[in-house]
């Protein structure tokens, strides 16, 4: 019963989980999609304009506009093979570093998660400071572990002043391998962006981002809407459907293989019952039973030990999904197809693993079984 | 004269290799309310005897007539259901089901008859009151005594009223007490008129029976 039990259990137990994590995916999918509008300062066509076309205030433009949560730029400071060291006159190999400029509130718009310090916010800006931002990856590079020292990097040997680490951040990965300072900062001491153009990032109240990237153009340039071209995220609803039939192909093989498991627990347990029993099987033999008398026996105990099992197996496999899901703090979904015949899926696998133990049985000799 | 058993050139050889010649030239008749002893020394030959009356075992030549049908010759399905209907088993080891009262283990004999089950525990309780248990008719069986086991065992093997009762050793697991008690309801059942085999080496047991034939290296003398 207990093979049954494992196996009935971890079968609805792992349609649960995953019902209940590909739930927990899809709100996170939609979460971040629904909040997200992205603004390319593309420039006039044809002119060769180096300048941005953001204004300064571009954040607080943008932020007025009801919906909005947080809106701030980015660009990559047009620098040409800069060196980022820790020391100065350390020549570090800063290939794979990127020098990143935002305003306050992109940094905020990206969700960060700090593993050491704080962001810079709108004093640095207003008092054009060198200070900056470590993405953990680029921190690890420069081998900066600790602020305790306020420790700098150093850009082609200006010193900027390390406030921050970023561990993570749910819409800008790239932040992780960069060094992020001040735009204004920026602004200062490299000048607009050129190669490629700077950027807004938006995050908008969920449901607001389509009427939010309607209005940005016009409320950062009234007189010229057309320099900016805004993307309001699509529903990745094709991803959303692939990761999610993904994962339940991926889970079903994994249930699949634990009944597949149960299944050998209860053809092991019957086979060993049918051993342990040859006497009995010997006196009912000589009571008059008929060899398929004992293989209905058998097999009517594998099956209602297997019926047994999937229902406690259910009821433990709904349990642990429970449990998990309010562990993890998300809603616990569970398949009513996996659920409601866990049971006649239970007593079909024990008759299916009764029924060579029940053949064994049959035809054990009654000479023999009394004899032994 | 009703014979209840007529071996006529009886005999049972296990093919080997090499073949074993177990029993041969057989020739026995028991009659109806007969109570027969079958002696012999150990490796004689008696369990394969027993295994051959008690239809457990095909001899592999000669003639066995139980109650006039030639079992020699039927199907196994058929020996299997005439075994159940006309023979009564008595084990050394008494063979009950642990975990089951005594009334379900006695009932257990007409399971296959497929009589209703509140008939077959009417008629298991009879059976008990008629070895005298009737008061551990809801006992475990592993709780009973040795000779309350063996009693059981006798009420389970006469339910169906068989044509033989086939006993084997039936004293071999008690002490002296239990092993009169049980020998006394032995008699007492023969004296009811039910043909009675007792196979042993016990010569106490042998005793007790009316006729006594002896099996030695697989032919009886």
């Amino acid at each position: 019963m207990l093979g049954t039990m494992l196996g009935v259990g971890s079968f609805v137990a792992v349609l649960g989980l995953t019902a209940s994590a590909g739930g927990q995916i899809d709100k996170r999918f939609t979460e971040i999609a629904a909040t997200e509008v992205t603004v390319a300062d593309i420039g006039v066509v044809g002119a060769a304009d180096k300048a941005m076309s953001f204004p300064g205030d571009a954040s607080d433009r943008v932020e007025a506009i009801n919906g909005v949560v947080h809106a701030g730029r980015w660009w990559q400071v047009p620098l040409e093979d800069p060196t980022v060291s820790s020391a100065l006159g350390l020549d570090s190999d800063s290939g794979d570093i990127q020098i990143l400029a935002m305003d306050p509130s992109t940094i905020d718009a990206t969700r960060p998660v700090l593993g050491l310090g704080r962001t810079f916010d709108a004093f640095h800006v207003g008092r054009h400071e060198k200070v900056a931002l470590l993405g953990s990856v680029a921190a690890a590079n420069l081998g900066i572990t600790r602020l305790d020292g306020n420790p700098a990097v150093f850009i082609d040997g200006t010193p900027f002043t390390v406030l921050g680490i970023v561990d993570s951040n749910a819409r800008m990965p790239e932040l992780l391998f960069g060094v992020v300072i001040p735009a204004e900062t920026a602004l200062d001491l490299y000048g607009p962006p050129t190669e490629q153009r700077a950027g807004m990032l938006i995050e908008t109240r969920v449901g607001a981002a389509s009427v939010v990237a309607d209005q940005v153009p016009l409320a950062l340039r009234p007189n010229a809407p057309d320099l900016f071209q805004v993307t309001a995220a699509p529903e990745p609803k094709a991803l959303q459907t692939k990761v999610g039939g993904d994962l339940d192909v991926l889970f079903l093989a994994l249930a699949s293989i634990s009944l597949v498991i149960g299944a050998i627990g209860i053809a092991n347990t019957t086979l060993v019952a049918v051993l342990e029993r040859t006497h009995e099987i010997g006196l009912r033999r000589s009571l008059g039973a008929q060899p398929r008398h004992i293989a209905v026996q058998f097999l009517s105990e594998s099956t209602v030990l297997g019926l047994l099992g999937g229902m406690i197996g259910a009821a433990v496999g709904i349990v642990v999904v429970v449990i998990a899901a309010v562990v993890q703090g998300w809603t616990p979904l569970l398949q009513t197809w996996a659920v409601a015949p866990a049971p006649a899926v239970g007593a079909l696998i024990g008759l299916l693993a009764g029924a060579y133990p029940a053949l064994r049985a049959a035809r054990i000799e009654p000479v023999e079984a009394l004899r032994r | 004269m009703d014979p209840v058993i007529t071996l006529d050139d009886v005999g049972l050889t296990y093919p080997g290799p090499p073949p074993v010649r177990a029993l041969y030239g057989v020739e026995l008749e028991v009659q109806r309310g007969e109570y027969v002893g079958v002696v012999g020394p150990s490796g004689s030959g008696k369990s394969t005897f027993l295994n051959v009356v008690g239809l457990l075992d095909r001899p592999t030549h000669g003639t066995y007539l139980l109650d006039g049908v030639d079992v020699s010759t039927i199907s196994e399905r058929d020996r299997t259901a005439l075994r159940g209907q006309r023979i009564g088993f008595v084990f050394q080891a008494f063979h009950l089901m642990p975990y089951r009262n005594a009334v379900e283990n006695v009932a257990l004999a007409t399971l296959y008859a497929g009589v209703r089950r509140k008939a077959r525990l009417a008629a298991a309780r009879d059976a008990l009151d008629r070895v005298g248990l009737a008061h551990r008719a809801h006992a475990l069986t592993n709780m009973l005594s040795g000779g309350e086991r063996q009693r059981v065992a006798i009420a389970r093997a006469i339910l169906h009223r068989p044509s033989l009762l086939l006993c084997d050793e039936p004293t071999g697991n008690l002490d002296s007490d239990n092993a009169a008690a049980v020998l006394t309801l032995l008699d007492q059942l023969h004296r009811d008129g039910m043909t009675i085999m007792v196979i042993t080496h016990d010569s106490t047991v042998a005793a007790r029976a009316e006729r006594l034939v002896t099996i030695r290296d697989g032919a009886l003398c």
